[in-house]
């Protein structure tokens, strides 16, 4: 890719790029939310066109104008969110997007192909399953083995690992070495420098939307390429200072809670929760973590057992009264529970505090103090916007973020309940975020937190509860020495 | 080779919204010469009359605020159900109920008091029956998940029967000689006019008050914002604590009420009794919608938007006569300006780029 530029709005989200790969190699591109990365494979995946700048493989410049064409010049690429039919089996999935598919009996044709792929690349999925049934790690092989069907020699994975459990990203990278070894070459989008120093070979570091970097992973470290994305020093190790708890804020007794399907998720789960302290909750995604959050504040109903704050009982309260009772959330899917994307940003600053003295008189709102309280989240939390009379479905998904987060913890809550609050947010803003956290936690507030990240787990919390099916495996202190079995627990076995 | 891109638009000031608009008015107003071509009229003759009969006279403006009395009252109440994508499509029947509730009332009581007491009663009469025309479907969409479309729509004809059965049966006036329609109402319950129109001025005094305020509740108060979060994310409603059914209950019965406050004008100001339900309304309920969608669903806007599609509709009756162009004419001019306007609004949010390059 030679001189790639796109903006959007006005603004540079790819400017004057220059990139390459050669067969065999693991390309790492390293950059913070909003840099560029997913807008520029998106342009050599056909999705984008380019403003100015041309694309050659094997030194010959081609046009791609859309996906098809660039599946047919042997790029593949499998996105964040996986783009597969939920109740199609395996097969048809692969099936479908086949170029060589013949109408009628299709499954029969390619099903000895995909066989025969599977085997090469260690993969066992069973083809007949659908797609619902498959865990996140299996439905992005189906992916590979689409894209590697398609005889793609060059795969683009977008932020792979962020939807995978430890042991699938292991498994991922071993199924990219064999890859490598092939003479593909892949594309690893990432915004996580420990996976981008393991993986790849080579890496390049965009930061608003220009390159500011590339080095051979050998020959360099995770501060240096931290630096180079964020564009200054970056503290890894935040040190958690020690401080005694308070008095208990919250207590659940043997929770019970069904979930979408009404089928149970939550399953008898009790704990207890302080002043100054932070809780955490490790799982594997689907484990009954999203039902817990929902059920403690509010969203969902409560089928027995009970929840109380500060001795009062809150079970099955609407959401707006265990507001008031002092308890915050930022929602595991924001971008469908935390925003009205066509209201503006100073609508949304307030979302679920418009009903504050602070906010609104008897029917008014006060919209002179939403818009300074708006203005305050907007520079306090670097959200980075033209102006607070912007509707918010313009931002990116990481300064959305940035907002709901702001709206959540400007208010000094009590409790915060947060579900992945660092989910998608580059290395700047986790750091940011993750020192909020712990001034809440110092200034006397309590925060719940649900993660799957197991480095932010022990960085953050004074205890950690595992869940596994729904169970508590058990709580432990955070110097526990039984938490070196945490991934053991986190998969069902070794309960204590 | 020409490729066009299209980006959005993110900026976007009053001046060039109503650039669009006029431009898009006049690339219609093109269509419409053509089809008046082919009708065999010429088309500047035929414009310029609609002008005339709606706009251009003194006669023809009169009649055009009137025209617009409804539908800036029922479109003000679709702009706040839209806003919280609740789709109304029920105003016609809701305006029936409302002429149906003010018909009893005044009947029943306007040969007993006084009119400053009968007309305010009425109002509120109407606005009760539109009201509850307007809970019905609300209720039906929030317990039974009940598509508001389909269930709206399909209570304009119920009430359309209603009313039907009511002045052919048990209404049916002994002064109308065995004609289906109720008595006249009494004098103290019939709404004044400007002399020499038929603008019952109270009710056009109502609707400019109720857009005026509606703009401030859609934009200024809890309940607005309350609204326009329900509409844009039901999800994000739930989890900000909005009580999902309060919500869509009052709007509805604000959207309904407001039409039936129509349906007490038309029958007090202009037919003074209760007739068949298309001589009490010709589809301002329907044509509400298009001035609501018109008014970008701002309520205060309806006032221009309202006046503008009564003046079509007025215009639209003038080349009918002068022309002898059938009625459905009117329609067709109708609707291309619409398409017109819509298509100019993707042109407003969106930038075309055109680039020449060799292929």
């Amino acid at each position: 890719m030679e001189g790639i530029s796109k903006s959007f709005h006005g603004i540079h989200a790819n400017k004057d790029i220059n990139l390459s790969v050669e067969s065999g190699e693991i390309l790492g591109l390293l950059g913070e939310n909003g840099a560029g990365k997913t807008t520029l494979m998106n342009i050599l995946y056909g999705l984008y066109q380019p403003e100015a700048g041309q694309i050659k493989i094997n030194g010959r410049p081609i046009r791609i104008t859309n996906p098809m064409e660039s599946i047919l010049h042997g790029i593949g690429m499998v996105h964040q969110h996986f783009m597969l039919i939920q109740n199609h089996s395996v097969i048809e999935n692969i099936a479908l997007g086949y170029k060589d598919t013949p109408f009628f009996f299709p499954k029969i044709k390619i099903r000895e192909k995909v066989a025969s792929f599977s085997r090469q690349f260690n993969f066992t999925i069973d083809l007949n399953r659908k797609i619902w049934q498959l865990s996140a790690g299996e439905q992005q092989r189906v992916e590979i083995i689409k894209s590697l069907l398609n005889g793609a020699d060059l795969l683009i994975l977008d932020e792979p690992t962020s939807v995978l459990t430890p042991r699938e990203i292991e498994e991922l990278i071993h199924i990219l070495r064999q890859m490598k070894a092939d003479g593909h070459c892949v594309i690893f989008i990432s915004h996580k420098l420990d996976e981008i120093m393991n993986i790849c070979d080579r890496v390049v570091v965009l930061q608003k939307g220009s390159i500011v970097g590339s080095a051979d992973t050998n020959q360099t470290d995770k501060k240096t390429l931290a630096r180079m994305m964020v564009g200054r020093d970056v503290v890894f190790n935040i040190s958690r200072e020690k401080i005694d708890r308070g008095p208990k804020i919250l207590s659940a007794d043997q929770v019970h809670v069904a979930g979408d399907m009404g089928l149970p998720a939550v399953k008898g789960v009790s704990f207890d929760l302080y002043e100054n302290e932070i809780f955490g909750i490790a799982g594997v995604a689907g484990n009954g973590q999203r039902e817990l959050a929902e059920a403690v504040t509010g969203i969902r109903k409560i089928d027995s057992g009970k929840i109380t704050i500060n001795g009062k009982d809150i079970t099955n309260l609407s959401p707006r009264h265990i507001y008031d009772h002092g308890v915050s959330h930022v929602p595991e899917e924001r971008i469908r529970f935390g925003i009205a994307p066509g209201l503006f940003l100073y609508d949304n600053a307030i979302l679920k505090q418009h009903h504050l003295k602070k906010f609104s008189r008897r029917y008014f709102l006060k919209y002179d103090q939403v818009k300074h309280h708006t203005r305050g989240i907007v520079d306090d939390f670097r959200v980075h916007t033209h102006s607070i009379d912007n509707q918010i479905k313009n931002l990116s998904g990481g300064n959305i973020q940035k907002l709901i987060l702001g709206r959540e913890i400007s208010e000094q809550p009590q409790l915060l309940v947060a579900s992945h609050p660092t989910y998608g947010l580059d290395v700047g803003a986790t750091e940011f975020l993750r020192h909020h956290l712990l001034n809440l936690r110092k200034q006397g507030s309590t925060v719940l937190l649900f993660s799957e990240d197991l480095e932010e787990i022990f960085e953050l919390c004074d205890r950690i509860a595992i869940i596994f099916a729904g169970e508590f495996m058990g709580i432990f202190d955070s110097d526990d020495e039984r938490l070196c079995e945490i991934g053991l627990m986190m998969a069902g076995s070794n309960r204590m | 080779m020409i490729r066009l891109s299209f980006t959005d638009r993110y900026k976007i000031t009053r001046l060039r919204a109503l650039m669009t608009n006029i431009f898009s008015l006049a690339a219609g107003l093109v269509v419409i010469s053509i089809i008046f071509l082919i009708a065999g009229v010429n088309p500047l003759f035929a414009i310029a009359e609609i002008f005339q009969g709606s706009f251009g006279s003194m006669y023809g403006f009169k009649e055009t605020i009137t025209k617009a009395i409804p539908l800036i009252l029922i479109g003000a109440g679709l702009t706040l159900a839209f806003r919280a994508k609740f789709w109304n499509i029920g105003a016609e029947g809701q305006l029936l109920m409302g002429a149906i509730f003010s018909t009893w009332t005044g009947l029943a009581f306007g040969n007993t008091l006084p009119s400053f007491v009968i007309i305010p009663l009425m109002f509120a009469a109407g606005f009760l029956g539109g009201a509850l025309w307007g809970i019905i479907p609300a209720i039906l969409k929030i317990r039974y998940a009940i598509n508001e479309v389909i269930s709206t729509l399909m209570l304009n004809y119920i009430c359309a029967h209603i009313l039907t059965m009511l002045i052919v049966g048990p209404w049916k006036g002994a002064s109308r000689f065995g004609f289906p329609g109720t008595d006249n109402l009494p004098e103290a319950s019939i709404l004044s006019v400007i002399p020499g129109s038929r603008i019952h001025y109270v009710t056009l005094i109502l609707a400019i008050a109720c857009a005026a305020i509606l703009t401030l509740v859609i934009y200024r108060t809890r309940f607005g914002y309350e609204a326009r979060v329900v509409g844009e994310n039901p999800d994000a409603g739930k989890y900000a604590g909005i009580n999902f059914f309060k919500t869509t209950l009052i709007l509805m019965a604000v959207s309904g009420g407001l039409a039936g406050l129509a349906g007490v004008g038309e029958v007090a100001g202009i037919h003074h009794y209760l007739s068949y339900p298309a001589s009490v309304s010709s589809g301002y309920g329907f044509t509400a919608i298009i001035v609501a969608w018109l008014a970008k669903l701002n309520p205060l806007y309806t006032i221009f938007s309202g006046i503008f599609f009564a003046g079509i509709l007025v215009g639209g009756d003038a080349i009918q006569i002068s022309l002898g162009l059938p009625a459905a004419t009117v329609e067709i001019v109708n609707g291309t300006l619409l398409i017109f306007l819509i298509m100019g609004d993707y042109f407003l949010h969106n930038k075309i780029n055109v680039t020449f390059s060799r292929a």
